[in-house]
């Protein structure tokens, strides 16, 4: 008995993580016209066609940058600020560490709206601009704490030794830290790149006339043209992220510091 | 041969407002194998760290070879030290952990490679080359560290608690082959430790350190043999310490008459120097236990517990009996506070 409650819970866990994606994969696969499960049908040509629409392909590239970009900028930011948190006794380091962390935090519409309303309309910020400050912003929360979680596991003794073996405190950070966290900045920078490149609620507030993300782009394609290409680029776009992190994981166990 | 190889003048060591070390004086002499002794928080380490220039005096100098380096960056004073827990780099090989050092000199690669290979050799490491340091045991970690530290050859190698991470045989191992690596290189060495057995056996010269000060500063056995304060005395295993009024042995709980004109104001016993079955006290047996060549007891006494050690021959003396024992003049060492 208490099996078959184990196997109803694992089996109803299933069904909601795994069962959108599923329906979405068919959805995508009609040789229909309109959006619609179970499919009208079955044929590859909605899939064919996700890649011949141009706003798709340019709003793709948009999200891609600002996710490649975005990322990097939050790790240039995020190592050294998550370095000095673990090295050093700072006063306030609580208060940085929390407004570090706010991004998560505060709900993406309100961040959304505050760039929005004090960046790009005073300031007169480009749309672009403001976005890649933006995704900067919501990524570095998780650059900070997935270093901070590597660096924690890294006695700083280490560092000392190589200072009195003629390093520089950078050059000890160059060679013996960062060779040693790697895995922890390859994880954050995955983490990272997938979290900027879901992101819906800040870039919906700050995309412009020609200027948007690919999720934002895919909604108002939605709110135009009811047709299963939206679902057939869902699916490419699940499978993208889900090839990244099978590779990761592969490659250096990504689990281990998530 | 320098007398003051490594020289520390009034040296003030701080951490924020708490002073470690207040006014420190010490001359290292050259190729010698100094043991700052002392128990944790007595500023050994800090003062340790201070040389190796991880900490900046608030005021004093040290000086290295005769030239002040007070003000030296730890980076350039070419100084070696082998840290309790090793700090060995997990992403390297034993071969390039040991070239680290040389190979930041811009050295030719052929000159690193000999060097290293050297190194290697000189801690019996030949053929763990190509082994990460986490395939290695806690002694060949500790050879490694070893290895890296001399191949720079430092003016002055320190050693962070070199044997406390080893069980009790390879801290026998480790403890001679630091001895025939001294020997072999003749690098003055500085080491830290809270176990006065590994500085009795080790060092050439033990500083006793209590409270940031210089407690007491000699060879193994002047330290042994004639302890100067009760806290060395305790420190080299005199374990009956008592303060001396009068005629008489004073202690918190009591007092007992001394029998012969002591000079010095407290008086200590090792267990072994305790007379035991004959001697003018008497007190009750609390707890005996047979540790091979000898008996230890403890005796409840007037003057609290006398821990007494008596020979195996002599018949053993049931927990709660009463046992005669005597503090003899003999055996009493003379201790100035």
């Amino acid at each position: 008995m208490k099996n078959l409650t184990s196997w109803a819970i694992i089996a109803l866990t299933l069904t909601f993580l795994i069962g959108p994606f599923i329906i979405i994969i068919f959805a995508g696969a009609s040789a229909g016209e309109a959006l619609a499960f179970p499919p009208d049908g079955l044929s590859l040509r909605w899939y064919l066609k996700v890649f011949t629409i141009e706003s798709f392909r340019q709003s793709f590239l948009l999200s891609m940058g600002l996710a490649i970009f975005g990322t990097i900028a939050a790790l240039l930011l995020g190592i050294p600020a998550a370095y000095a948190l673990n090295r050093y006794d700072l006063p306030g380091a609580e208060t940085i560490r929390m407004v570090v962390a706010s991004p998560i935090i505060v709900p993406g519409i309100i961040v959304g709206l505050a760039l929005l309303r004090y960046l790009v309309i005073p300031l007169d910020f480009t749309v672009t601009l403001a976005l890649f400050l933006a995704h900067t912003a919501l990524v570095l929360p998780y650059a900070v704490r997935v270093v901070s979680s590597s660096l924690n596991n890294l006695r700083s003794d280490m560092e000392e030794a190589a200072v009195l073996l003629g390093c520089t405190r950078l050059q000890a950070f160059n060679k013996v830290v960062l060779p040693n966290i790697r895995g922890g900045v390859l994880a954050a920078f995955i983490l990272g790149f997938v979290t900027s490149f879901n992101q819906v609620p800040v870039s919906l507030f700050l995309s412009g006339p020609g200027v948007r993300t690919l999720p934002i782009d895919m909604l108002s394609y939605m709110e135009i043209t009811y047709d299963p290409s939206v679902a057939a680029l869902s699916a490419v776009l699940a499978f993208m992220s889900l090839a990244i992190v099978f590779i990761a994981e592969r490659l250096l166990g990504f689990s281990r510091y998530v | 041969m320098s007398d003051n190889f490594v020289s520390l003048s009034d040296l003030t060591l701080s951490y924020g407002q708490t002073v470690a070390v207040p006014n420190l004086n010490l001359d290292v002499v050259e190729g010698e194998l100094i043991a700052l002794l002392g128990p944790s928080g007595c500023g050994k380490t800090t003062t340790m760290r201070a040389i190796a220039g991880l900490l900046t005096p608030t005021s004093g100098t040290i000086a290295i070879d005769g030239r002040d380096v007070t003000r030296v960056a730890a980076n350039k004073r070419g100084i070696g030290l082998v840290f309790q827990s090793y700090a060995l780099f997990p992403h390297l090989t034993a071969f390039e952990n040991v070239a680290f050092g040389l190979r930041l000199q811009k050295m030719p690669d052929a000159e690193v490679r000999e060097r290293t290979e050297k190194g290697i050799a000189t801690v019996s490491l030949a053929g763990f080359e190509k082994r990460k340091p986490a395939e290695m045991s806690g002694g060949q970690q500790q050879r490694l560290a070893l290895a890296r530290s001399l191949v720079m050859k430092p003016k002055v190698l320190l050693l962070d608690e070199p044997l406390s991470n080893l069980d009790a045989r390879l801290r026998l191992e480790m403890r001679t082959e630091l001895q025939r690596v001294q020997k072999k290189t003749g690098v003055t060495m500085v080491f830290v430790t809270h176990d006065q057995s590994e500085a009795l056996a080790l060092a050439d010269r033990i500083v006793l350190m209590k409270d940031g000060k210089i407690e007491q500063l000699g060879t193994p056995h002047e330290l042994y043999a004639e302890p100067a304060t009760a806290f060395a005395a305790e420190f080299m295993g005199f374990e009956n310490i008592f303060r001396v009024e009068g005629a008489n042995l004073m202690s918190d709980t009591g007092q007992l008459p001394l029998g012969f004109t002591a000079k010095s104001p407290m008086l200590a016993w090792r267990p072994s120097g305790v007379q035991v079955g004959d001697g003018p006290f008497s007190g009750r047996v609390s707890a005996s236990s047979y540790a091979g060549g000898h008996r230890e007891y403890v005796i409840d006494t007037p003057i609290g517990q006398i821990k007494a050690d008596a020979s195996i021959e002599t018949p053993e003396v049931p927990i709660g009996d009463t046992i005669a024992f005597g503090l003899p003049e003999t055996t009493a060492r003379p201790l100035a506070k």
